[in-house]
């Protein structure tokens, strides 16, 4: 892991940052009487790669939001580089980007000005500066072809693609991404990983990733956690996660396809003879 | 106590909203061409509905006091009538009740499925606020808008009323007298006052519907829910909004 005091440059402006970490402490978070988070706790070290793995439903989408600022938790606290993420003031001195697991493009702009959006906002640099950044970071996930398309008009993959686009161009210093690969064939999935792994190597940016994606978790990350209803069951290397015993862990790394499973057995009595 | 509720935060969080666009008027010049495609949407749209509604408000305005003026032989005085009613009540009322059913219910449909979809939160990540770049033009842009509407609205309709006064047979008043009696009694100072009527009706609607569509919560379906709650809060506004600010500008 790289030393706490790493420094996240801005490719364009070449500013440099501290590399920000996370800390999210005894967070509880409940809708409506409903516990969807439960006591949860973990840091986030600056410029790592940290993975989020867990069932379906286990409240890794709400854990993201939180961190991004986005809801409050009903107990605990959340800080990201020691500021609470829900304040204006923290976004305006730390850079954030969250990749939504469904995108959350604007559907009213086209894919050209849902990157622009962002630099032109900020003043970043002039209309040509802001193009060549735009166009730059479509070509990184290969989607430079449907710059002048409206989100309408991607399919799911490229809508994933896009939006992690869109996230790189606000040049974060902490990345989350909630299922980047979830949509895309097995090479693209691969690009992704590489350019999480680049992100940290060359520019210190700190990642959260949720992802179902063994690959991406056992080979890029520098630690894992497991959510398992809304509870965070185990949190290491990924050597460790190999190594565990705990059979949770063992199942839901290893899942086995059982064609003669029970649950079919259920069907088949309620059919009619 | 749950309805009162509900109805004080609605408030609080629509002046809420409103303050927190006006701090960003200074963004205005920058935000020109949002501005201009606002101005389009609200201006351009709602033109010809206005313009026909007016128009037969205008005849049936005409129809009625010639009917019941025609028994005092006052039916030369039709012009005076439409051409205040116009100005002062009908006009900027009808403009603002066709805001809220033509651009309120719009401006809330687009703002609740941004938020359903998570563009709203998409731009707060990116620390755009939407009051700035959603809200503030859409109000800029009412203010320029309704005036012009206003101003349409009424002449439409004191043209409207010339037409039923000329040709209905039992009134058969020309043109020149129906302006002219028009002309005599609606003063530059009426229409004013329906313009300004019309400026806070306008305003009111797009802002109430830019916070009702910001506040939506939920799925898809809130999406619909928003956009009656929406037209129907307008409607009550401007009809609450019309006696009082009469009152204050008799
Ligand atoms: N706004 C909300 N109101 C009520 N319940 C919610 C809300 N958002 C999420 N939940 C509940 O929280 C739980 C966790 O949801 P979450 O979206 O975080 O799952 P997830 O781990 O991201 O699953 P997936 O892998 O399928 O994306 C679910 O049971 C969901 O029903
Ligand atoms: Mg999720």
């Amino acid at each position: 892991m790289d030393s706490p005091c790493s420094k996240t440059r801005n490719p364009f402006t070449g500013a440099e940052a501290n590399a920000v970490g996370v800390k999210v402490d005894a967070v509880c978070k409940s809708y409506a009487g409903v516990e969807v988070l439960k006591d949860i706790t973990f840091e986030v070290q600056p410029s790592e790669i940290f993975v989020l793995m867990g069932p379906s439903g286990s409240g890794k989408s709400v854990l993201l939001r939180h961190i991004a600022g986005l809801e409050l938790p009903t107990s605990g606290t959340i800080a990201v580089d020691g500021l609470d993420p829900s304040l204006e003031a923290t976004r305006d001195r730390v850079r954030l980007a969250l990749v939504f697991q469904d995108g959350a493009l604007f559907n009213s702009l086209s894919v050209y000005d849902n990157l622009a959006l962002y630099p032109r906002e900020h003043r970043s640099g002039d209309e040509k500066a802001i193009r060549e950044r735009v166009m730059h970071s479509l070509r990184i996930l290969s989607v430079e072809d449907s710059v002048n398309k409206f989100p309408s008009e991607l399919s799911g993959g490229m809508k994933k693609r896009v939006s992690i686009a869109r996230a790189l161009v606000t040049e974060p210093q902490l990345l989350l991404y909630d299922e980047p690969t979830s949509e895309l064939d097995p090479v693209m999935s691969a690009t992704i990983s590489e350019i999480i792994a680049t992100l940290k190597n060359e520019y210190s940016v700190t990642s959260l990733v949720v992802t179902h994606d063994r690959a991406l978790a056992l080979t890029i990350s520098n630690r894992v956690g497991i959510l398992m209803d809304g509870e965070l069951v185990t949190l290491g290397t990924p050597d460790d996660l190999n190594k565990s015993k705990d059979p949770r862990i063992v199942d839901f790394l290893n899942p086995k396809i059982d064609i003669k499973h029970p649950r079919f057995k259920e069907l088949e009595t309620q059919a009619p003879a | 106590m749950k309805q009162l509720n509900i109805v004080l935060q609605g408030v609080g969080s629509t002046v809420q909203l409103l303050f927190r666009s006006l701090s960003y008027a200074g963004t205005l010049p920058r935000q020109w061409p949002r501005f201009i495609e606002q101005c389009y949407m609200i201006g351009y749209t709602t033109l010809p509905i206005v313009a026909i509604l007016s128009f037969f408000i205008g005849t049936v305005l005409a129809l009625e006091a010639g009917y019941s003026m025609s028994d005092f032989g006052a039916k030369e005085y039709i012009g005076s009538l439409v051409g205040l009613s116009m100005a002062r009540e009908l006009g900027p009322m009808m403009t603002a009740v066709l805001l809220a059913g033509r651009v309120g219910s719009a401006i809330t449909a687009e703002l609740a499925s941004m938020k359903v979809y998570q563009e709203i939160d998409a731009l707060t990540i990116m620390n755009i606020p939407a009051a700035k770049i959603l809200v503030l033009p859409r109000l800029a842009a009412v203010l320029v808008m309704m005036p012009v509407l206003t101003v349409i609205s009424n002449i439409v309709g004191w043209f409207g009323g010339s037409v039923v006064a000329r040709y209905v047979s039992s009134l058969g008043i020309s043109p020149e007298a129906y302006f002219a009696a028009l002309r005599h009694f609606t003063k530059f100072k009426d229409v004013m006052n329906g313009v300004e009527k019309a400026e806070v009706f306008g305003f009111v609607v797009v802002l109430v519907c830019c916070n009702i569509g910001l506040n939506t919560k939920g799925g898809p379906r809130e999406i619909g829910a928003a956009v009656t709650r929406a037209v129907v809060t307008s409607l009550i506004l401007i009809l609450v909004l019309d006696y009082f600010v009469t009152k204050v500008l008799v």
